[in-house]
């Protein structure tokens, strides 16, 4: 069994790209703090890429933290549990940050954060009961998209899948949650693997992690490279070079396996399943208690905030009652993003509450937030050594601007993830990533239009 | 609270500017004017400044005039006003080239949209607006002050000479006639160190510019390292043919313009009734850009044959 799988899994491969963003890891050393329960949880029922969630409690229900509160509505969906224990408030619509309308439920607490008397760890004795008790824990990608993992460890039967890749890259500057989540949870990240495997049929498991955490990398290797946990030496931790974005899916695979996933493919089609390490963790603790997912690990830092940590807080806080938690404001916050700097979003006030994606709450003062006003493009050619999908950014916004839609296809308009590396390695300080993906939605309604009239 | 700021990520941008980038290229210009100085006396200054002065000003007035925002910040128009004194001879009378900075800015650079915009290289355009509507006084080369004084009769280049006429070193010093810049190698190789290392260019059009160039002209039986020495190819090679707006933005495309520009020079050199090749072919190559551009679009990620994979 040993070295079957030769050079995978022992060193990084070469990935195109990537821009050397500033780290600006400042809470990587910061225990995180469980922060208690606030007065009021705002849960929204749109968490996860797919349908929203159909709410099924009304107002003036009892509820404990963990019970269901909202049902998966279709097969890409997944479903909502209460955070805390106490009384359905009220159920109203809120604008997410995307800016989308969808319904959440307000649950006052009571306090006490009784964990739901019917949990109990869920049995998972073949691989169809393990994707329920995944639906069932409300899991979704933890890492920021927000696939619900029941879809993606449902591995179609006429796929081969041959390696786990566990991303621990964290490559976004600020955020610390997976470092943290290595130094404080290492065990179930490694009994999440040994499930995982087991039940899609796996052997090889490689974590990737970025080489400017050298602490998690040796917690890791204390396990992995341990003849007593991983005798075959099938949990495999390969330091990546700290490059934005090496964490960013079809780079963190081509760097670790070298294999391509091609242009409208999935990972799958590589015979790859890509997890996040918090996904992991979560899913380890999760078949030993059957909690589901109520609680998330965050980063809360920037130049506004007044003691930056990192805290283990209830899904549904307000980031109001987050920041003040944090510290308060150390200066009036301009800007505040909801995930990290280079693909966070940018958010109307901090009213919204946390979700289950969130890794990062960032708020800024005037200086960061100030926006660059956008100058002539030189053709410097920056954006293009950039680009981790070796694309031509300037070339597809002067697609865009002028509205050429077969341009915009003939550059691959498509395959582009929104990373921002171009953007911000414009000298010009250009609106690249705004525009293109101005132009992917053009294209998009355009091309339905074309479908439309036919 | 106040209201927040909401843009589309990123939000985090590197310190990096156009008017950096212009400030770094003026710096690895500094010693090839010190070496003009050193060579041909102050009057190599009163030209930098001449030039550098009528294309701000140029610039300024032709954005009023266009209604557009002001650039004259992102310094390109004084890039462009050292480069052109750096391709004029040292004893051209002071009006013409002021000409030459008014007609690269308003006619080749602001006519066309301005920075970004020019279609070709507008110091290169301008000295060669220059050679055709003053041939003589363009061409009437002086020697350095080490050369028995600055006003001893017209010299030729080394390009006009019989191999030999200059020493290899006096060749890579610079102590020959010449435009004001173009004459010593050793400084303009500091410049283009320097540009390399602060990464505003990337060494692959000059490398690449001057081994075609030398390689032609082995092949043509001529003397490389004196064709590599003088007249303007490294001038050209390292300042003129590595400008952003003009040259292609591939890789590939980089590969073929600049192969292009140092065969082509070597051509003209050796069979055209033209004193000096380097800025016909730059200016030749700068149109193709687009087309070379058009036919080196990458592969993205994702879009190539399968690859073989780490597996053993």
């Amino acid at each position: 069994m040993k070295n079957t799988y030769g050079k995978l899994g022992v060193k990084p491969f070469r990935t195109r790209g990537g821009v050397k963003a500033p780290h600006r890891k400042n809470t990587a050393s910061c225990e995180s703090i469980i922060m208690p329960s606030p007065k009021e949880v705002i849960i929204p029922m749109s968490q996860h890429i797919g349908a929203p969630c159909k709410v099924c409690v009304s107002v003036g229900d009892r509820v404990y933290a963990g019970t269901k509160i909202g049902e998966a509505a279709g097969f890409v969906s997944a479903p909502i549990h209460s955070s805390v224990s106490g009384t359905v408030r009220k159920i109203s619509q809120i604008v997410l940050p995307s800016g989308s309308l969808c319904d959440a439920v307000v649950i006052e607490s009571d306090g006490l954060d009784t964990i739901d008397p019917e949990i109990k760890a869920p049995v998972v004795d073949s691989r169809e009961k393990f994707l329920e008790a995944v639906k069932n824990s409300g899991l979704v990608g933890l890492g920021g998209a927000g696939f619900p993992a029941h879809v993606k460890l449902n591995v179609p039967k006429d796929k081969e899948v041959d390696v786990l890749l566990i991303n621990c890259a964290e490559c976004e500057p600020y955020i610390t949650t997976d470092h943290r989540e290595v130094l404080e949870n290492s065990w179930n990240i490694l009994s999440g693997i040994y499930a995982i495997r087991e039940i899609l049929g796996i052997d090889l498991a490689i974590i990737g992690i970025e080489d400017n955490k050298p602490d998690a990398i040796k917690v890791l290797r204390e396990i992995a490279d341990n003849e007593k946990y991983d005798p075959e030496d099938l949990v495999r931790v390969v330091p990546l070079k700290a490059s934005y974005p090496q964490g960013a899916e079809k780079v963190l695979i081509k760097a670790l396996t070298n294999r391509e996933v091609p242009e409208g493919k999935l990972p799958v089609d590589v015979g790859c399943v890509v997890m996040n390490v918090a996904s992991v963790a979560f899913l380890g603790e999760y078949l030993k208690t059957g909690v589901p997912l109520i609680k998330k690990r965050l980063t809360v830092d920037g130049s506004a905030i007044k003691e930056p940590k990192n805290l283990v807080v209830p899904i549904g806080t307000p980031i109001k009652d987050v920041i003040e938690f944090a510290g308060g404001y150390k200066e009036d916050a301009r800007k505040i993003l909801m995930g990290g700097p280079m693909m966070g979003i940018a958010l109307v006030d901090d009213s919204l509450p946390i979700l289950k994606q969130n890794n990062a709450i960032l708020a800024f003062g005037e200086k960061e937030a100030k926006l660059h006003e956008a100058t002539a493009c030189i053709r410097c050619g920056r954006c293009i050594s950039a680009c981790p999908m070796e694309l031509m950014p300037t070339k597809l916004t002067d697609a865009v601007n002028k509205g050429d839609f077969s341009q915009m296809q003939k550059y691959h308009i498509n395959s582009c993830m929104e990373c921002g590396c171009c953007a911000f390695s414009c000298p010009a300080k250009r609106h690249l990533v705004q525009t293109i993906r101005q132009g992917k939605a053009d294209l998009r309604a355009q091309l339905s239009k074309q479908k439309e009239g036919k | 609270m106040n209201k927040l700021f909401v843009s589309s990520s990123p939000h985090l941008k590197s310190t990096v500017t156009t008017r950096k980038i212009m400030l770094d290229v003026l710096i690895a210009l500094v010693p090839a004017v010190i070496a003009s100085f050193v060579l041909f006396g102050w009057q190599s200054l009163m030209l930098v400044g001449i030039c550098v002065l009528c294309c701000v000003v140029s610039e300024y007035f032709s954005r009023i005039i266009m209604k557009r925002d002001n650039t004259v910040g992102d310094l390109s128009a004084a890039v462009t006003g050292v480069l052109l004194a750096l391709n004029l001879p040292y004893n051209i009378n002071p009006l013409i080239a002021a000409f030459g900075s008014v007609a690269a800015i308003v006619v080749v650079k602001q006519m066309f949209g301005g920075l970004g915009m020019n279609f070709v290289n507008p110091a290169l355009a301008g000295r060669v607006i220059l050679l055709v509507s003053f041939p003589s006084q363009m061409t009437s080369w002086v020697g350095t002050r080490f050369m028995g004084g600055l006003d001893a009769v017209t010299s030729a280049t080394p390009l006009a000479s019989e191999v030999g006429t200059y020493s290899y070193l006096d060749l890579f010093l610079g102590n020959h006639s010449g435009s004001l810049g173009e004459t010593c190698a050793l400084a303009l190789l500091i410049g283009g160190a320097y540009l390399v290392i602060r990464k505003v260019i990337s060494p692959t059009i000059p490398l690449i510019t001057v081994g075609t160039a030398a390689l032609m002209s082995l092949v043509l039986g001529r003397d490389p390292l004196t064709d590599v020495l003088s007249g303007g190819l490294l001038l050209g090679a390292i300042f003129m043919a590595t400008d952003y707006v003009t040259s292609p933005i591939t890789f590939f495309g980089k590969v073929i313009y600049a192969v292009g520009i140092g065969a082509l020079t070597v051509l003209i050199r050796e069979f055209a009734d033209l004193p000096e090749g380097m800025s016909f072919a730059i200016l030749l190559f700068n149109i193709l850009t687009p087309l070379i551009e058009n036919i080196t679009v990458r592969k993205p990620f994702g879009c190539e044959k399968k690859k073989k994979e780490g597996k053993a």
